[in-house]
């Protein structure tokens, strides 16, 4: 009889209790307040839980873990550095967020075609409103710019614009061309149209003015953080757009498969950033308005929610380095 | 035959007898296998750092193809956790014969004493293995599922019926035990002839009867029996023996070979061929195939599966032993059963060279994939712990530059050993048939060229 109980005993230790002490660690790790995040390709479901809550002030302990490929996590708008998810290797780490509001948490890393769908939300509750998004409505509204109409232009130039050659002519260009607003606001077209009419380019030929409008660019363009703004395309855009931005990018293919069927409200073929007529007819308001608002269901993402105001701008103008050449060749 | 037997060592004997070393292993084996399991349901879906793939696929398997089964035959069988619980529930005791047990204890049906339901088993089981050896959660309900039908099959049945006549795992290691060079036989035929309870087979107060339903005394080969030492502690007269002889000894017997068995043989032989191309060879579309289970091109690619290993591998094999026949001028061979006979023989050439093909294809990941063990272990369920330090080791293959040299050596092995095996059981058949030995080696021939061809093929899939 004692052997008996000793045997099962000995069973309940070995047999049972390996797995009782797996299930019970586990259930002591779920009690203990951790947020277990899982990241799966989008096709299988994205982030889940893909939305969270927590009051403002509190830690957040987050266990994040991949459960298929390398993933990574960020949140939008916040210097918090991005954390690498390798398939199932979990990864703790705690956040605090002071300001009550929805944050919205993505992946970085090119983790497939439906990528930017990978977004999930923190949502920060207080005594404070509940703010969503930005701060403050982007450019593009207060304007009541269409940002999905047609702006081709109808002016080009023969060759690419340049800085240099534009820098070269020596000339003093007026504050109007200087000044942030009126940058914004203008296609490089409608600049140069402004340009021609200037009496101080009537000697100039059609393609020095275009040379000054590249001038003009680039005056705005360095006042952003142009390292940040390679970092970003490379990061966000060039999976789709392409690295030299001829919308080529290694899922280019996919959306341009889907842009076949002719559904409109279907991903559309990434943009080419190269083709002068549509860049030079856009103005930054117009990017800008694009890139935070997105391409409603054409593959396109908004990035409202996770670029600060600096970045999208910073953004803005990297895109139009694709039109313009800074340095002379 | 020379003969080594432990059992003559007084300690080894004693803790074969024992119950307690037997049961420690069988409960922690057990353990490992139900934590497994909920690994597989509840931890991570990423196979490499999830024990549930782990452990079993890789540890566990790369122990039994490369150690447990060459070495000690059904070695594994004694200590395998699958059939406990239901054993446990049908005996009512852990500890020999003491309680009252559940159960119907109905009699397997007759016309299904054979492995023909394990090959199905088997096969089933590999139509799918690209799934179920890759997806933590699909490997935990196979598991699970294996449990169940153990328990069930207990209930109902009597003694291991699942064992004997289900298990898919059992049917490798039952025909490949043949080559082991571990043997549980009787000491004395006559003194089993003379002991008219048999208590081996119907069991008494120190022992239950055999539960794998093989009468130790006319033991021949290590197929069927399961190492599980009943017999040892039930035989009144000390009739029994564990020994170590020679590799292969079982292949030289000329009695109880078996159509099932024969094609066991190739269905193992060709699943590794296909295995060592679906896992390891450049056809990324083969590999989408494989692991579109249920669809219609995976359709396609299980019958492929099926024909190779049911009917080209057994058809060129008939072929060539036919062959063989017709050299060696054997014309009682094409009379009656002689061509089965004579096939079925024939056919249990390929177990060295299956077992030799099947190492070679667990060397190419074993030390490949080896890397994932430790950090599993410290994290079994990949929920982030560290148990044991090792979670954040990095993948490493190992000996990548020597295995390759590793497989060589095995293939070349288990061609020499199954040309060996098939002039020897040509040897039998010719003096059956009153021919001169010289006919033997007529016979021998073609099987030899089919396993050189087999080998060279193998050469392809998994070296070159």
């Amino acid at each position: 009889m004692r052997s008996s109980r000793l045997a099962l005993g000995l069973l309940f230790i070995l047999a049972l209790g390996l797995p009782l002490f797996a299930a019970s660690w586990r259930w002591w790790d779920l009690r203990s307040g951790v947020v277990e995040v899982h990241a799966r390709m989008p096709d299988a479901g994205g982030w889940s839980p893909a939305s969270i809550r927590v009051p403002a002030g509190e830690a957040l302990r987050l266990m994040l873990t991949s459960d298929d490929v390398m993933h990574s996590f960020a949140i939008g708008q916040s210097a918090s550095p991005v954390i690498d998810l390798y398939p199932g290797k979990p990864v703790e780490t705690t956040l605090q967020f002071d300001e009550p509001g929805k944050y919205t948490f993505y992946c970085t890393r090119w983790c497939g075609p439906d990528h930017w769908r990978m977004r999930g939300t923190i949502e920060v509750t207080g005594d404070a409103n509940i703010q969503t998004g930005a701060a403050e409505q982007p450019l593009y509204l207060t304007l009541g710019l269409d940002i999905d109409a047609h702006h081709e232009a109808s002016t080009l130039p023969q060759q690419r614009p340049s800085v240099v050659r534009g820098a070269a002519l020596g000339l003093v260009l007026p504050d109007k061309y200087l000044a942030l607003d009126y940058y914004r606001l203008h296609s490089p077209e409608q600049v140069w149209n402004d340009l021609r009419g200037e009496l101080f380019s009537k000697e100039l030929d059609d393609q020095q003015v275009w040379d000054l409008v590249a001038l003009v660019w680039q005056f705005h363009a360095s006042s952003g953080d142009a390292e940040s703004s390679q970092q970003l395309y490379a990061r966000d855009c060039a999976a789709c757009h392409g690295e030299a931005g001829a919308g080529d990018g290694v899922f280019a293919h996919v959306l341009g498969a889907a842009s076949e069927t002719g559904d409109m409200h279907a991903r559309q073929t990434p943009a080419d950033f190269t083709g002068a007529a549509h860049m030079l007819g856009a103005s930054p308001a117009l990017l800008h308005g694009k890139i935070v608002r997105g391409g409603m269901g054409t593959g396109m993402p908004y990035w409202g929610p996770i670029y600060t105001d600096d970045q999208a701008w910073a953004l803005v103008s990297r895109l139009y380095e694709f039109q313009f050449e800074v340095e002379d060749k | 035959m020379n003969r080594a037997a432990l059992t003559n060592t007084p300690v080894v004997k004693s803790l074969l007898r024992s119950r307690w070393p037997q049961l420690f292993l069988r409960a922690l084996t057990l353990g490992v296998f139900l934590l497994a399991i909920l690994a597989g349901i509840l931890g991570t879906p990423v196979g490499n750092r999830n024990i549930a793939i782990v452990l079993v696929w890789i540890a566990w398997w790369g122990l039994l193809a490369l150690l447990a089964v060459p070495l000690f035959g059904r070695g594994w069988c004694n200590i395998c956790p699958i059939p406990m619980p239901g054993e446990w529930l049908q005996q009512g005791s852990l500890l020999g014969p003491r309680g009252k047990g559940l159960g119907l204890g109905k009699r397997w049906p007759n016309p299904l004493r054979n492995i023909w339901i394990q090959n199905g088993a088997f096969l089933l089981l590999a139509l799918c293995s690209a799934v179920v050896l890759t997806e933590p959660k699909v490997s935990a309900w196979v598991l699970a599922g294996f449990l169940l039908v153990a328990i069930g099959a207990s209930l109902v049945f009597e003694r291991r019926a699942f064992c004997r006549y289900l298990c898919p795992v059992g049917g490798y290691i039952g025909l490949y035990s043949q080559a082991s060079p571990l043997e549980l036989r009787v000491v004395d035929a006559s003194v089993c002839a003379s002991h008219t309870e048999k208590t081996c087979y119907t069991g008494s107060s120190q022992g239950y009867g055999c539960p794998w339903q093989v009468f130790p005394g006319g033991l021949v080969k290590n197929t069927n029996c399961g190492l599980c030492m009943e017999c040892l502690r039930t035989c009144p007269h000390d009739n029994l023996s564990l020994n170590v002889r020679s590799f292969g000894a079982d292949l030289d017997v000329p009695t109880g070979r078996k159509l099932d068995e024969a094609y066991k043989a190739f269905i193992l032989l060709g699943s590794a061929m296909i295995y060592a191309a679906v896992m390891l060879g450049p056809w990324g579309q083969l590999k989408a195939l494989a692991y579109g289970v249920g669809t219609l091109p995976w359709l396609g690619y299980a019958l492929g599966f099926l024909l190779v290993t049911l009917v080209i591998i057994p058809g060129s094999f008939w072929l060539v032993s036919m062959l063989g026949q017709v050299l060696a001028g054997n014309k009682d061979a094409f009379k009656g059963r002689g061509v089965k006979k004579a096939f079925t023989s024939l056919a249990y050439t390929l177990v060295p060279l299956g077992m030799t093909a099947w190492i070679a294809f667990t060397l190419s990941f074993i030390f490949a994939n080896g890397s994932y063990i430790l950090p599993s272990l410290s994290d079994p369920l990949g929920f982030g712990w560290n148990l044991f330090g090792t979670a954040g080791m990095g993948w490493t293959p190992y000996l990548s530059g020597i295995v390759p040299f590793m497989q060589v050596i095995v293939l070349l092995v288990g061609l020499a050993w199954a040309s060996r095996t098939a002039l020897k059981i040509a040897r039998q058949l010719a003096s059956q048939a009153r021919l001169p030995q010289e006919a033997a080696r007529r016979m021998a021939l073609p099987v030899v060229a089919f396993c050189l061809a087999i080998t060279i093929l193998l050469f392809q899939l998994l070296i070159a």
